[in-house]
């Protein structure tokens, strides 16, 4: 039933990992470095990531379609992040503290609705294998991939394109990179801003959503274990580059799915140093990466941390 | 301003008299031979998993006359625990405890019993000692040898000789379970091997599942678990083709072609004898333990893949645990290094106290407990 893999069981699962688990970090990723090209962070998509696994959840078991499930998910996103973009655009509100207290708020609300749904189970989202010329049934198991993968790839690259090439693009960065400027230009700064971060809300939603709908696929109350929060962390790591957070999120999801790969193989002390890969692995790059001449290459100069 | 005298004042006397109504309401109990238990846990009561456990046992008392309970869900480890107790005691009137998590014992409960000498506390999980409060007191339950019978069962199903266990941490009593199970499966088949992946804590849903497809990878198709949730688990390793064996309570619904049997605590035994002894105004033990004879523990319906030589077995050694003094840890028992843990002619029943502090891996599993 099974081939021997030895110690190629390691790469593999690094790579069956990286494909399983990263689609929450993209997606939150993604929206988020909308949300801070526009010049605001939202630290609450970790309680909108949540909100979103229970609202696609239940949207899937209420209608019978996962894909409409996503849909409602990323509609209550929206809704999350209109919220904070709204709140964030009264004077003198910390878009900071705003998004802790909206994270609390989204756990809080999650659980509240998601009592009777940890129950029952809803219709989970399709597979699309990439493995069926391999007679390898361990790799033909890792190249199962979700659509929403690929569609994250897509919007990354879209997102790119976007920032790079195109006018709405050029007003996002402007707004995010000197509200003057962009005031100056006759630009509209709060709804640009207010339409990024319920952009940031929607993506949370969906990664939801998959985590719910698709891997590891059931709504309970501790399906996220952060990774709405490390998500955050991912856009200042990628720098603000879509195409990085792509990367970013490959290589935390590959690193996460190091520590079981190498118990499995018989590698079996040391389990909790392996379980910090991820975060050992972010120290060593920014550690290579950093340079005194380019620390805020690409961070958006209106965003509060960097002001 | 003038309002703002007033406004302390009222602000004062309600105060007070909310104060004085825990007081009003704990006189109600005695006179009426009526009782309020309180029931604490760490997570979801409904999570497939041990405190879903915990919450049937209540659920299955709360009919019982003269008796109310409360619940509490998702109460950490921590001070909050402090806090659900003393509501529990001065809103509820609540004068029987049970938090259920293994965590809120010291300094938490300890101190809160010294607290409310008038209150009875019992906690899951097997840590009072004489020295501790006379108030409070702790049950648990055996479910090793309940392990031990899934292992035969699963000793019987693997095809690969190849089984899974997804543990959270090595202590001595998952430690406990893994060795069971792998014990009952070599009873089967000595040439069987138990592939065991910690995941550092108890409910990590994505290391849960990425650690069932690293298993599954390697071979193993049989796998059973230690978290407090097995519900991802289920789901993952059935999903990719695996049986699976339950715990804490049963997951068959989840997997009814797929799941084998598994270890489930019954804490309505446990729950019961409190109530039935606090009713009648009788003292309450501190110590409390059982297993499967003491029907603290059970074993789930066998599902429909299980074969009838795996029945038979299973049905044999589970006939001799209900004699009691059953020993699964017994030598001569060799560790996973290769040092002798157990001399030969030695036996550890259930009931031993030196497999509470079990700090090694049996002959036969694949893992470390470090």
């Amino acid at each position: 039933m099974t081939t021997d893999l030895g110690i190629w069981a390691v790469p593999l699962a690094v790579l069956g990992g990286a494909l399983r688990v990263s689609t929450p970090f993209l997606f939150v990723s993604l929206g988020e470095c909308v949300t801070e090209k526009s010049g605001r962070i939202n630290l609450g998509l970790e309680g909108t990531l949540v909100f979103g696994a229970m609202a696609g959840y239940g949207g899937s078991l209420l209608t019978g379609s996962p894909w409409l499930g996503v849909l409602i998910a990323g509609l209550a996103g929206v809704l999350f992040g209109l919220m904070h973009g709204a709140v964030c655009s009264l004077p003198r509100v910390n878009d900071i503290a705003v998004g802790i207290a909206m994270m609390l708020l989204g756990t809080g609300v999650a659980f509240f609705f998601g009592k009777p749904l940890i129950q029952p189970a809803a219709p989970m989202l399709p597979a699309i294998s990439f493995g069926g010329w391999s007679d390898v049934p361990q790799l033909r198991a890792a190249l199962e991939v979700s659509p929403l993968f690929l569609i994250g790839i897509l919007v990354a690259v879209l997102l790119a394109f976007m920032f790079k090439r195109t006018r709405l693009g050029l007003i996002i960065r402007m707004v995010g990179d000197s509200a003057d400027a962009a005031r100056a230009m006759g630009y509209p700064i709060l709804p640009v801003r207010i339409g990024a971060t319920a952009f940031g809300g929607f993506m949370a939603g969906v990664a939801g959503a998959y985590l719910s709908l698709y891997y590891p696929g059931s709504w309970n109350e501790h399906i996220s274990s952060g990774q709405g929060l490390i998500a955050v962390a991912l856009v200042i790591f990628a720098r603000w580059n879509p195409i990085a957070c792509f990367g970013a999120a490959l290589l935390f999801g590959g690193a996460g799915a190091l520590g079981p790969a190498l118990q499995s193989v018989g590698v079996t002390s040391g389990y909790y140093l392996f379980y910090a890969a991820p975060y050992i692995l972010t120290l060593v790059i920014l550690f290579f990466t950093s340079s005194r001449n380019r620390a805020l290459d690409g961070a958006p100069r209106e965003l509060s941390i960097t002001k | 301003m003038t309002m703002l005298p007033l406004n302390r004042r009222r602000f004062l006397m309600a105060g007070a008299a909310l104060g004085a109504s825990p007081l009003l309401m704990r006189v109600s109990p005695a006179a009426a031979a009526s009782l309020t238990a309180g029931f604490i846990y760490v997570g979801p009561r409904d999570d497939f998993g041990y405190n879903q456990s915990h919450a049937e046992g209540a659920a299955a008392i709360k009919d019982m006359a003269g008796l109310t309970i409360t619940e509490e869900e998702n109460v950490a480890e921590s001070d909050a625990v402090v806090k659900t107790m003393e509501s529990m005691i001065q809103l509820d009137g609540a004068s029987l405890l049970f938090p259920t998590s293994f965590g809120y014992y010291k300094p938490f409960v300890v101190d809160t019993a010294k607290q409310y000498p008038d209150v009875e506390f019992r906690h899951c999980g097997g840590l009072w000692t004489p020295k501790d409060p006379k108030n409070a007191g702790s049950y648990f339950g055996y479910i090793g040898t309940a392990q031990y019978i899934c292992g035969i069962v699963a000793g019987h199903m693997t095809k690969s000789k190849r089984l899974g266990f997804v543990a959270a941490k090595p202590i001595p009593q998952v430690l406990m379970n893994i060795n069971a199970y792998t014990l009952g499966a070599r009873s089967v088949d000595p040439s069987i091997k138990t592939q065991v992946i910690f995941t550092g804590d108890w409910a990590m849903p994505v290391k849960e599942a990425e650690a069932v497809n690293a298993l599954v990878d390697q071979g193993a198709d049989v796998l059973t678990c230690h978290v407090d949730s097995p519900k991802v688990f289920v789901q993952t390793a059935t999903g990719r083709g695996a049986f699976v064996s339950g715990y804490h309570t049963s997951q068959a619904p989840l997997a009814p072609q797929k799941y084998l049997t598994g270890a489930e605590w019954h804490w309505a035994t446990v729950y019961k004898m409190f109530a039935e002894k606090a009713l009648a105004g009788q003292p309450l033990p501190n110590f409390v333990r059982g297993g499967l004879a003491e029907d603290f523990v059970k074993i789930s319906p066998y599902g429909p893949a299980v074969t009838e030589a795996a029945r038979k077995q299973a049905d044999a050694v589970k006939a001799e645990v209900m004699k009691g003094g059953y020993a699964v840890i017994k030598g001569p028992l060799k560790d996973n290094k290769g040092n002798t843990v157990v001399a030969a002619g030695k036996a550890y029943p259930e009931t031993a106290i030196e497999l509470e502090t079990m700090d090694y891996l049996v002959e036969g599993v694949i893992g470390s407990t470090s």
